[in-house]
């Protein structure tokens, strides 16, 4: 998600006011611009890429405990350069942040880090695999084994993930449009991991199985000046099947996407006005009104379901703040997912 | 009618504009003295407070390192470790004869700083974290540093404390020349559950509690302390000026205001219309008094912001602003002070009956209340004791000093009163016995000016023994706790050791100072271990010790404890106190510890290292002749790199240490001078008021075969004496005041006691003083005297019914 | 006695200091308008407190005293203090000036009090006791007989319905006492206002309408020129 750049751009203290969204610029000013032409490849991608302005690394599991309550868990990495190169030292123009979430049925837990690139307190190396800031870490021999860990004041978790598919190229091989402007970033994922591990919290350890979805994804272009923020869900339904889907908020009207991805991994973009959202509840989180419960329908696929928050309050209370947390999927298709909405004031 | 009463009541003062003055002025200096010290504490404490606001970070614990120096990859394993930690790199920038504070924070981890938000420069994140980053300074030092090469650019924003530039850690590593190191850690709040403990992290670094820093404020209370007493006692001396003059003012006026109430007008307006008037009168001196005060301000500021600065590292602007709160406090001081000085003499006035015998009262104190003056002295002094003696606290310091303050000014006129009796009961000859008789008759109008003398000299003696007494302690525990010729620090303990065996060959004696922080009683409690020297026996300044105390320490058998401690847990030498479960030592002894709030104690070196793991072995006292001190400095920096701070020669720390103590003094002083000047003009005051009264007393004694010229004299005499007599009475008040300063007040505000050393010489040079100002106060009338036509005094008899 | 309007009535006065003997008892007299009645009496025979009883400085014990159709013994402080200022002028022994006032200042000084400063008959006032020559002085500057001049012009300027007079040449030599009391006689007739004047001299009783005598606190005959 290209548009999650501006987090980034708002959430710095010093760059507060110097900066704003528009501050971004509308021009990529020397970094790199998503080529249509590129192909990826693997493992060096997964690492990370100083060249082009935002990118991250962006984990969201749907667990379930021990104790047989439903659970969610997020951990992102963001990498944000001030310029298009990488320099030892405090100066390095590359700037890190990590957020963390950890959602119950009840609570919502949230915790933020900020380093600065250059002197090894953040960074990513491709393989072995290795995305760190601070103590939280993702990291394993490989990309489809992974350890991931993160702590905040009053809770923590340490999730062992081990993908049972491929990785899944979003868009064109991965060059992924965001809007009718022609704005693209580069975007895959693996949907496919399967979860154990601990989540520790203010009652004590709970034990957690499941399944988590890694976004990757990079770019150098912002939003569209009229787009004002998103929705973006990644659902896993029971069938086996999992589906992306997102919608940018705009002036000139909502752009769609998405990609369907089958049980084997292959996977089938979904073309802007294709996948249509609707909210049906809105709840009052953080003194605004976000909505928490949306039908989401995919005619072609014959999807038509309902998409339910796990809990009203999953509220990331970071610098920039914004809305993210665990779903619940029925309707034609059930399942589990995960739900980001951003620009909700 | 009122515009009639008006015009005569201000008459009396377009007749009398010396007594208008009088009271104007005497009003001006309270007020001035008073708001003097108020905007100088007013503007120091708002300075802390901004610069604490601004600089972000206060209140939160720091990690430190023993040598000085983190190195950047320790900064890292602790971010790594799950430490939220956030670095800080300082050091000083010599530019145009100034040395500024170079302060390079994490702008992404460090609290925010209002410092950098509001300097309401458009800077872009790029700029202020990627090379060659942005300083941020006040204007006056922007400019300052504007021309330097090399430098970054620099914004100016009013938002940074004066002296200091702030700015990206990285942009500090190169202005500084230091790469890959930080000073400090800050903690910040919010750690994550499951962080590794910081002695498997960074066993090297200690974690300092804030309050176990050196605290700004709570060190500079002292000062602000010493200030406030001061203006209180300025505004008493000036009250008794106000008091003095509206008494005789209302006095003059009695005659007048009889005639006024005998043609028809009625004593409820005339009685308004006075109050109005004073009140007006005290709007006028407060608001002079406040121009006084801010002139005398903007003149000590400077001196008091250097002191603030050098002696406690407290930033203070040299400039002064107006503010609304200080203006209305002044004016209400001005006006309250006046309303109360005022309100025996009004009260008078309203009970004043139309038809009273004739001859009008003196304005004075009445001898006949001599007695129940005393009585009330006693009963205010021995309420202030009882208030020491069954509350603790400084509020009951305070009440006792206050007590005994003003108890000992109203035993003053009876006491004086008394001295003359006997003196007139043995004097022999005409001419001596009038002269003493006459000072009596004199007393009851001259009393409240003796009071006001007395008050500023017994608060000179007390403030200025007070002073004077922390110098001498300061400089003498200097002398003893600064014995080393030269102090050296190294980077870590690995150097520490060949440091050591280097030095073996070339010094007397190396003394290591090593100490570990522990936790007792709750606080923190710095542990530090000595060897066998008499350097320690030698110098070490105890305050109460047990016999063998210094044979018992290196022996391992006993502990010495800072006076700090001994008073907070209230331990005595003889007991003992458990340190941790399997440490227990005898207290044999107590040192005074001056300036530092927590706890500290001393025992021998091995014991220290049998119960505490990982104590630094990094720094070292050199005892080595003195003139050699200087070349083995050299030698030392030489021989293992070490930077100009690592090597500190004693004789360089005394002399600084001492300068910046003693522009405390400035101030002090200052202000001494200026108590003692309204105490004179107090006296001044009351010897023109009794001028008129004076006639009708010495006209007799002229017509008996006194020249004028020789009473003139007689009348100076009389004021020096009565001011020499004041000045004997003070000093026993003046000692017991900086006694009460320095165990009583300096005990409950701060946690020890100072030891009192007397200086005669200043009591001799204040006596003198006392002496000048009464004899400059007296020469006017006596002047106006000896001068006085003969007529006027035969016009005595002439008006004499 | 005639039957017009007096200025001034007692009836059945008596005042007593508290512990002390009475000081006035029974004394009922008229002082008409345009009549000026000497008061005379010995030390102690109650002749100064009667004035003040006059003169609304201080308030009796018993009986009824009416100043220009006004009843004294309903009025408070602030009510006598208008009588005072209002109906009746005092001219006292001591002369009372306001010492921080010069002469021009302290002549208006009552009119002006009682709101009704009339510069011309100030003036007239002036030249008629010849002080116009010191207008700018102070009172210390004055002799006593210039001080006593300026305080009968203080009362007269205001223009009094009843000028009640304490010994006002008691201070004064033999010639200035002479010419003070000339001048307040003259200016009291030409004002048509009443004068009650107390002296211990038989010669100004003499000058005067009529002459009552207090004699331990009671109107008594006026003794035989001998007797003083």
């Amino acid at each position: 998600m290209n548009v999650r750049a501006w987090i980034l751009a708002l959430l710095l203290p010093v760059m507060a006011q110097a900066q704003g969204f528009a501050g971004l610029g509308t021009t990529a000013e020397g970094f790199a611009v998503p080529d249509p032409a590129y192909r990826l490849t693997f493992p060096a991608d997964h690492g990370a890429h100083p060249t082009y302005r935002i990118e991250w690394w962006y984990v969201t599991a749907t667990l379930e405990g021990a104790d047989g309550r439903d659970y969610g868990v997020q951990w992102t990495l963001f990498r944000s350069a001030l310029a298009p190169e990488e320099r030892e030292g405090w100066q390095s123009p590359q700037l890190w942040m990590g957020h963390a979430g950890l959602t119950t049925p009840e609570r919502h837990f949230s915790a933020e880090r900020m380093a600065r690139g250059g002197i090894g307190q953040a960074g990513v190396i491709a393989a072995p695999f290795s995305a760190w800031i601070d103590e939280w870490r993702m990291a394993g021999p490989d990309f489809d084994r992974l350890e991931m860990r993160a702590a905040g004041p009053e809770f923590a978790y340490r999730l062992e993930m081990e993908a049972r598919g491929p990785l899944v190229l979003h868009g064109a091989q991965g060059y992924s449009v965001k809007s009718a402007d022609g704005q693209a970033s580069h975007y895959y994922s693996q949907p496919f991991y399967d979860v154990t591990g601990v989540l520790t919290l203010p009652g004590g350890d709970v034990a957690v199985t499941g399944e988590a979805w890694l976004d990757r994804e990079w770019s150098s272009q912002p939003l569209s000046e009229d787009q004002s923020g998103w929705d973006w869900f990644s659902l896993s339904f029971d069938t086996g099947e999992k589906m992306m889907a997102f919608r940018l908020r705009g002036g000139r009207g909502d752009f769609t996407s998405g990609t369907w991805i089958a049980a084997d991994g292959s996977a089938e973009p979904i073309p802007d006005g294709r996948i249509v959202v609707e909210p049906l509840r809105e709840a009052e989180v953080a003194g605004r009104e976000v909505p928490v419960d949306w039908r989401l329908r995919l005619p072609e696929r014959g999807v038509d379901v309902e998409v339910e928050a796990l809990n009203d309050e999953a509220w990331m209370d970071t610098n920039f703040a914004y809305w993210e947390g665990p779903v619940r999927v029925r309707g034609s298709h059930a399942g589990k997912g995960y739900l980001e909405m951003t620009g909700y004031e | 009618m009122r515009r009639a009463i008006l015009a005569a009541l201000w008459s009396h003062w377009r007749r009398h504009p010396v007594q208008l003055l009088t009271l104007l002025v005497g009003l001006a200096l309270a007020t001035g003295l008073w708001s003097a010290v108020q905007a100088i504490n007013a503007e120091a404490r708002a300075s802390y407070a901004r610069a604490e606001a601004q600089m972000g970070g206060a209140g939160l614990a720091e990690l430190h390192a023993p040598s000085g120096v983190i190195p950047l990859a320790t900064y890292v394993a602790l971010r790594r470790a799950g430490w939220q930690v956030s670095p800080v790199l300082e050091g000083p920038l010599r530019h145009g004869g100034r040395v500024f504070t170079v302060m390079g924070v994490d702008l992404l981890t460090h609290p925010p700083l209002p410092a950098i938000a509001e300097s309401g420069a458009d800077i872009a994140p790029v700029e202020a974290l990627g090379a060659p980053g942005r300083l941020f300074a006040r204007p006056g030092d922007a400019a300052a540093l504007a021309g330097r090469d090399g430098l970054p650019p620099v914004v100016a924003t009013e938002a940074v404390p004066p002296g200091l530039i702030l700015t990206d850690i990285g942009a500090a590593e190169a202005v500084l020349g230091r790469p890959g190191e930080v000073s400090r850690l800050l903690v910040l709040p919010e750690q994550p559950l499951g962080r590794a403990p910081l002695n498997e992290v960074a066993p090297d670094l200690v974690e300092v509690a804030p309050e176990g820093r050196a605290d700004t404020a709570r060190l500079t209370d002292s000062f602000h302390l010493n200030l406030t007493a001061f203006g209180f006692l300025s505004f008493a001396v000036g009250l008794f000026i106000v008091h003095g003059t509206v008494g005789l003012a209302l006095e003059q006026r009695r005659g007048m205001i009889r005639t006024l109430r005998a043609l028809g007008a009625p004593l409820g307006t005339i009685t308004r219309l006075v109050a109005a008037e004073l009140l007006a009168l005290a709007l006028i001196g407060g608001l002079a008094g406040l121009a006084l005060g801010f002139l005398l301000a903007g003149l000590l500021l400077p001196d008091v912001s250097a002191t603030l600065r050098g002696l406690y590292g407290a930033p203070v602007e040299g400039g002064l602003s107006l503010r609304p709160g200080w203006v209305a406090s002044g004016l209400a001081m001005a006006v309250a002070g006046t309303l109360a000085a005022s309100a025996a003499s009004l009260g008078r006035l309203a009970r004043m009956p139309l038809l009273a015998g004739a001859g009008s009262r003196a304005w004075s104190l009445r001898p006949r209340g001599w007695r129940m003056m005393a009585g009330a002295g006693l009963v205010l002094i021995g309420g202030g004791v009882g208030a020491i003696a069954l509350f603790d606290g400084l509020v009951a310091g305070f009440v006792f000093l206050g007590g005994l303050l003003m108890g000992g000014a109203l035993l003053l006129p009876p006491a004086l009163a008394l001295v003359l009796r006997l003196a007139a009961g043995r004097a022999r000859g005409l001419v001596a016995q009038w002269v003493w008789a006459d000072m009596r008759a004199q007393l009851p109008g001259i009393s409240l000016a003796l009071m006001a003398l007395l008050l500023a000299l017994a608060a000179n003696i007390g403030v200025g023994t007070m002073v004077s007494s922390f110098r001498l302690t300061f400089v003498g525990w200097l002398d003893q706790r600064l014995v080393s010729e030269v102090y050296v620090t190294a980077r870590d303990d690995a150097q520490g050791v060949a440091v050591a065996a280097w030095l073996e060959t070339r010094a007397d004696a190396v003394l290591p100072i090593r100490s570990a922080e522990i936790r007792y009683a709750g606080a923190p409690l710095f542990v530090y271990g000595i060897v066998d020297h008499p350097t320690y026996s030698e110098n070490w300044p105890l305050l109460d010790a047990l016999p063998g105390v210094w044979d018992r320490v290196v022996a391992g058998d006993g502990i010495l404890i800072n006076e700090q401690l001994a008073r907070r847990e209230g331990i005595t030498p003889g007991e003992e106190i458990v340190l941790a479960p399997d440490w227990r030592m005898e207290v044999v002894g107590v040192y005074s510890d001056y300036g530092n709030p927590t706890g500290q104690a001393i025992t021998a070196l091995d014991v220290l290292l049998r119960h505490v793991d990982g104590v630094p072995n990094q720094r070292f006292g050199v005892r080595v002749p003195p003139d050699r001190a200087t070349a083995l400095a050299q030698d030392l920096r030489a021989a293992f790199d070490l930077p100009p701070r690592a090597v500190v020669q004693q004789a360089g720390v005394k002399a600084q240490s001492l300068a910046i103590f003693d522009k405390t003094f400035v101030v002090t002083g200052a202000l001494n001078v200026l108590t003692l000047g309204v105490a004179g003009f107090a006296i001044l005051t009351s010897l023109l008021t009794l001028w008129t009264q004076r006639l009708p007393q010495i006209a007799p004694v002229w017509a008996l075969g006194l020249t004028r010229a020789r009473l003139a004299r007689l009348e100076l005499l009389r004021s020096v004496a009565l001011a020499a007599m004041t000045a004997v009475l003070a000093l026993p008040l003046g000692l017991v005041l900086a006694w009460a300063l320095l165990a009583v007040i300096n005990v409950e505000a701060f946690g020890w006691r100072l030891p009192m050393h007397l200086f005669p010489l200043d009591w001799l040079r204040l006596f003198a003083l006392a002496i000048i100002a009464a004899l400059i106060a007296a020469a006017l009338p006596a002047r106006r005297l000896g001068r006085l036509p003969p007529a006027q005094m035969l016009g005595v008899f002439a008006n004499e019914r | 006695m005639t039957d017009a309007p007096a200025l001034l009535s007692l009836d059945d006065v008596a005042k007593t200091y508290p512990g002390g003997r009475p000081v006035l008892q029974g004394v009922t007299m008229r002082v008409a308008p345009g009549e000026t009645v000497a008061l005379t009496g010995e030390s102690g025979s109650g002749k100064s407190t009667l004035l003040n009883l006059a003169g609304a400085l201080d308030a009796a014990d018993a009986g009824e005293i009416v100043v220009d159709g006004v009843s004294l013994s309903g009025l408070d402080d602030a009510g006598r203090a208008r009588m005072r200022r209002e109906r009746v002028a005092l001219v006292f022994q001591q002369f009372n000036l306001i010492p921080s006032m010069d002469v021009a200042q302290n002549l208006a000084f009552h009119a002006r009090l009682a709101g009704r400063e009339d510069r011309a008959w100030t003036d007239e006032i002036a030249g008629r006791l010849g002080l116009r020559d010191h207008m700018g002085a102070y009172p210390e500057q004055l002799s006593g007989g210039q001080q006593q001049r300026v305080a009968i012009g203080r009362a007269m300027a205001a223009r009094p319905r009843l000028l009640l007079a304490d010994e006002p040449t008691g201070n004064l030599d033999e010639t200035a006492s002479e010419a003070v009391l000339d001048l307040m006689l003259g200016l009291v007739r030409d004002s048509g206002a009443g004068l009650l004047l107390v002296t211990h001299s038989m010669a100004i009783a003499r000058r005067l309408d009529r002459h009552l005598h207090l004699s331990r606190g009671r109107l008594a005959p006026v003794p035989a020129p001998e007797s003083t």
